[in-house]
């Protein structure tokens, strides 16, 4: 709250993202974003929010990971998650202490939300940042997008609303090591909405039977038209199993129902950064670029000379993804069981 | 039952090119498209009319030849059509966007309230996926995003099941109506116009609505005014940079492969992975 005529300290926000008690990991990447924002911004402190229902256990976390004061908002209308209740709970909160930053994680969750408060509040959203800055010259956030589907960068400023509000994606941002630190100040803040006033119910939850969570995979082997039908990707599962990493996919061949869009990677898929990344058939269109180039070291696997892909890998090799995977599976195979003797 | 389907034109990004000499967009020859996403949330409304009667509204905002992608839409079963375009409108972000889009579904509100509002779920060009929420926000209705199926409807009690994809899976909402939706492409197939339908789209003429007529706008809340986000900067990115080629033909399936795991450090990660499930630490 603005103190009479002290200015007011410049807070950075993050909002906790948790599912069954379980936080979603993009909401420390952010913590580490707000920490380092708030290197550049004098005076101001990091601070996260925490909304939910039995979830005061997590703020021990949440400290861990650098933010000074946690807002707790522990309600049963907040469970299971529903857009009305949290962007209400969360606007007020915002229009109560009037935070200069707010990041929220580019999930489904967060891009549901985000807009629903920035709207409430009336301010500006920059939508899957890759990069946050404070601008050194009228100490706002410049917050950088892909646009135009990857083919442009774009550096956004909202100069006169508060907050500046941003959302990143997972994995885009590194991931942060906790801190050495004890608990901070926790701000139990009540928020009365009954369940009645909720219009949407949630009567079931069909868990999918496979979560493939290739945002956080070491290696990751992808697939793209060149594997050529829902069959080929049973080799690439083969090669991804030797090498204890998950699949992933290319966006044509999720659009035909090659593979499930859990698997897509890219613009309209997910973000990764795994330590090896090998696309297999994949001819490399910006859109998946975008999803992929923060990989550690990328192989390239294309028939294709001129495919874009091998622009940006760090090894392409020209042939045919059939006959490349199979050696490929056999060479790892056959060191994985040498080195097994061995052991 | 009335939908309204909010659509967007878009350039084809999977066509954007860039000067190789200047690294700057070709924005030029760029085909505009209908949003992927919002086809469907249109066949989607066309469903629910052919099931229980009424009218399918379709509306963008954008400059006047997007009135093109209103006559797709046409084609595509939709009834009526309305293209927000005004010089005044232009420069908008996702919060000024919000604004029109809401304030123009109130004034068709006030002539047939609507039971079901439908957007795609993002648009190809900025990616956003905020006005949507924005729209739900403003109209003060139930907003479902990223919907997959609509399970059931029923506009006399006024509610629907709408299954809805999340990370965990899929989530199986009740909600009442009237309710806002946000659209992945499996909401509805979309089906070849039948040639009626193509006719009559041919000699349709989108509405044209501008920032003062036939409904006045709030100027301090449309375009670049209404916007509180700028652009302060754009480039095009820096590409990472590419590395050596080995090709198949030359040297063999065996070398080349051999040659990758060695280069990539592949037998590194094999190495630690299979230390690990056999509980030994890597030196």
């Amino acid at each position: 709250m603005n103190n009479g005529d002290q200015p007011a300290i410049p807070r950075i926000w993050v909002l906790i993202e948790q599912q069954e008690q379980q936080v979603h990991p993009v909401s420390w990447e952010l913590l580490g974003a707000a920490r380092r924002l708030a290197a550049d911004l004098p005076g101001s402190i990091v601070e996260a929010v925490l909304p939910g229902y039995q979830v005061e256990s997590l703020a021990a976390q949440v400290f861990r990971y650098g933010a000074e004061r946690v807002y707790l908002i522990d309600e049963s209308v907040l469970a299971p998650y529903r857009n009305l209740p949290y962007a209400v709970a969360v606007s007020q909160l915002v229009i109560t202490y009037q935070p200069e930053i707010f990041l929220i994680g580019a999930t489904t969750r967060g891009r549901d939300l985000a807009g629903a408060i920035a709207t409430r509040v009336g301010t500006g959203l920059t939508a899957d940042c890759t990069e946050l800055a404070i601008d050194p010259a009228g100490k706002i956030l410049a917050a950088t997008r892909p646009t135009f589907g990857g083919n442009l960068m774009a550096t956004i400023l909202c100069r006169r609303h508060r907050p500046q509000m941003a959302t990143v994606r997972p994995r885009v941002l590194p991931m942060p090591a906790p801190l050495d630190t004890g608990p901070g100040d926790l701000v139990r803040v009540p928020f009365a909405m009954c369940e009645d006033d909720v219009p949407v119910k949630r009567l079931r939850l069909i868990r999918a039977e496979e979560r493939p969570n290739i945002e956080y995979a070491d290696v990751i082997v992808a697939g793209g038209r060149g594997v050529g039908g829902p069959e080929g990707f049973v080799l690439l599962e083969e090669l991804a199993l030797a090498l204890g990493g998950m699949v992933g996919a290319s966006r044509p061949v999720v659009d035909a129902g090659w593979i499930d869009p859990g698997h897509q990677i890219g613009q309209t898929g997910k973000t990764v950064r795994p330590k090896l990344y090998i696309a297999a058939g994949i001819s490399g269109a910006v859109q998946h670029r975008v999803g992929m180039s923060g990989a550690g070291v990328i192989l390239a696997i294309n028939s294709d000379p001129h495919a874009p892909i091998f622009q940006i890998a760090d090894l392409g090799i020209v042939g045919d993804l059939f006959d490349v995977i199979p050696e490929m599976i056999r060479q790892v195979k056959g060191y994985s069981d040498a080195r097994q003797a061995q052991l | 039952m009335h939908a309204i389907v909010a659509i967007k034109q878009v350039p084809d990004t999977s066509n954007v090119r860039i000067d190789p000499e200047t690294g700057t967009l070709i924005r030029e020859g760029v085909p505009a498209i209908i949003n992927p996403y919002d086809i469907h949330a249109v066949e989607a409304a066309v469903q629910l009319k052919e099931q229980f009667g009424g009218r399918v509204t379709v509306i963008t905002m954008g400059p006047p030849k997007a009135a093109e992608a209103l006559i797709e839409c046409i084609e595509q079963g939709a009834d009526r059509a309305i293209l927000l375009t005004d010089r005044k409108f232009g420069g908008a972000d996702t919060l000024a966007t919000s604004y029109v889009l809401a304030h123009a579904i109130e004034a068709l509100n006030a002539e047939w309230p609507a039971d079901i509002i439908l957007f795609g779920k993002q648009a190809i060009d900025g990616d956003t996926a905020q006005v949507g929420p924005g729209v739900a926000v403003r109209l003060q209705i139930p907003l479902i995003t990223y919907a997959i199926a609509i399970e059931s409807f029923d506009p006399v009690a006024r509610t629907a099941v709408v299954h809805r994809r999340i990370e965990q899976g899929v989530e199986v909402l009740q909600t009442r109506l009237p309710v806002l939706l946000t659209v992945e492409k499996e909401i509805a197939p979309v089906r070849r116009a039948p040639l009626p339908r193509m006719i009559t789209a041919a000699r349709y003429q989108p509405e044209v609505w501008t920032a003062e007529t036939p409904v006045a706008f709030d100027p301090r809340q449309i375009g670049l005014k209404g916007s509180p986000t700028v652009v302060g900067k754009a480039y095009t990115p820096a590409p990472r940079a590419g590395g050596a080629i080995v090709t198949v033909a030359d040297c063999g399936v065996e070398a080349a492969v051999a040659r990758a795991l060695e280069v990539m450090g592949i037998l590194d990660t094999v190495r630690s992975s299979v230390a690990a499930s056999a509980g030994v630490e890597v030196a």
